[in-house]
């Protein structure tokens, strides 16, 4: 129990660490954690109301959803937030996610950053950082 | 311009604008694995990409700037899907007219295969040179295209671009003429290697190509020459920033072979803006200096460009 939380923990220190940049402007420039928030909020109710992806979300709960996602964009922009969801590989594992079906939800997150009026080259910023997952979560 | 070519021209474009109508309509209509054959069929094309990453059709046809060649497929198949697009390009220069219409398909992100036909126009000029006002030199170019590794688009924790490499035939008519100005052949063929790279958190996109190739003015006044007859290694660069998700400004630059003695070959730049109105049309329009060509230097004019796909 006790060596299976300092696995967790240094993983999950490794993951920050890996991201984390000491007063990472673009953790602000989204807004911080409410920002982010915000962003996700909207970009899931795009993810459910598009026809190319909703099927992926059929059983997803969808509030731990958001949470995990709000953290891991906070990490991923060098906020302070603590990641305790599944890795990507993990996470996709069996959903049979399609190039098409990335790229449809970074539409869909980028119109929900639209909303939130973050600038086009932010948001660049934000995705430039997250594309790399694509390896991880297409496995089709 | 005479006018038949004039009604050649608008005939292009009502074309396009009849190709593009129906794929409009159908914008909202998700891909669909199941249902009739037609329907499977169109599924292939999934328009999965992410707007302008299919990058525009070069003057040669393939996927690119509009000058340059990228490692990028053309089109918004993904890795399962397939991308079909069509151009028609319109440059006016001072002294001349070059236009190219053309067709390309991008298989699985990875293939990509092109036809083009470039038409140029020597207006003033050729009855200037003795062949006659508005005589007209006409190229087919059949290109094929492989990317060998790398994602220009994914890989934004690399440094190693997106490779291609890729050959274009091309063909040339009144082969007796070229022959007369001092070009070897009628016709040859260009091998590159081109690295394409989108620098995402800058909003960048940066292309470097390396051309073998023997092509006088891309291959309109033949290939070889005179003065030198074997392949020489040409560059293109191109960089383009992204305003938005539908509009980039960028530049590129080409240097081509100086083979002939008859005149004196010079490289080749645009600035560019390109419109992308969705995935299945985008507009391109650029200022392009090609230098000189045969009796007439600052060749440089606006440069049009309308692609439609599926």
């Amino acid at each position: 129990m006790h060596r299976k939380f300092l696995l967790a923990a240094s993983v999950a220190l490794t993951i920050s660490s890996s991201f984390a940049r000491a007063d990472d402007p673009l953790f602000h420039d989204l807004g911080g954690r409410d920002g982010i928030a915000t962003i996700v909020d909207d970009a899931t109710s795009n993810f459910l109301s598009d026809p190319r992806i909703k099927a992926t979300f059929d059983n997803t709960n969808m509030d731990r959803f958001k949470v995990n996602l709000t953290d891991q964009l906070c990490l991923v922009a060098g906020g302070p937030c603590e990641y305790k969801g599944h890795s990507m590989s993990e996470a996709h594992k069996g959903l049979h996610v399609t190039n098409a079906d990335f790229n449809a939800l970074v539409e869909d997150l980028q119109a929900g950053m639209d909303k939130a009026g973050v600038p086009f080259a932010t948001q660049n910023r934000l995705l430039a950082r997250l594309a790399p997952m694509q390896r991880d979560v297409v496995t089709r | 311009m005479r006018i038949a070519s004039r009604a050649v021209m608008a005939a292009h474009f009502a074309l396009a604008a009849v190709a593009a109508t129906p794929v409009l309509a159908d914008d909202s209509n998700p891909s669909s694995g199941s249902g009739s054959i037609v329907d499977r069929g169109m599924a292939m094309f999934d328009d999965g990409k992410l707007l302008a990453t299919g990058g525009v059709s070069d003057l040669e046809g393939a996927g690119g700037g509009g000058l340059t060649t990228w490692a990028l497929t053309t089109g918004y198949g993904t890795r399962d899907g397939i991308g079909l697009d069509g151009h028609f390009t319109y440059i006016a220069l001072p002294d001349y007219a070059l236009w190219t219409e053309g067709a390309a398909i991008g298989l699985w992100d990875r293939v990509e295969l092109s036809y083009a036909h470039l038409t140029f126009d020597t207006e003033k000029v050729g009855e200037e040179l003795g062949l006659g006002k508005g005589f007209e030199f006409d190229q087919d170019v059949v290109g094929a295209k492989v990317k060998l590794t790398g994602d220009a688009i994914y890989d934004q924790d690399s440094w190693i671009p997106q490779i291609a490499v890729g050959a274009q035939y091309k063909s040339t008519d009144h082969v007796d003429i070229l022959h007369a100005v001092g070009a070897k052949s009628g016709d040859g063929t260009d091998f590159y290697i081109a690295a394409t790279k989108l620098f995402l958190a800058e909003s960048l996109l940066v292309d470097a190509t390396l051309r073998e190739t023997k092509a006088n003015q891309f291959g309109i006044l033949g290939f070889g020459g005179d003065k030198n007859s074997g392949y020489s290694t040409e560059f293109e660069g191109s960089a383009a920033y992204l305003f938005s998700r539908d509009f980039a400004v960028g530049a590129e630059f080409r240097t081509k072979p100086d083979n002939l003695s008859i005149a004196q070959e010079n490289d080749a730049w645009d600035l560019f803006a390109a419109y992308f109105i969705n995935k299945h049309v985008s507009v391109t329009l650029a200022y392009l200096n090609l230098g000189n060509i045969v009796i007439k230097d600052n060749q440089q004019g606006a440069y049009l460009s309308l692609q439609v796909g599926l």
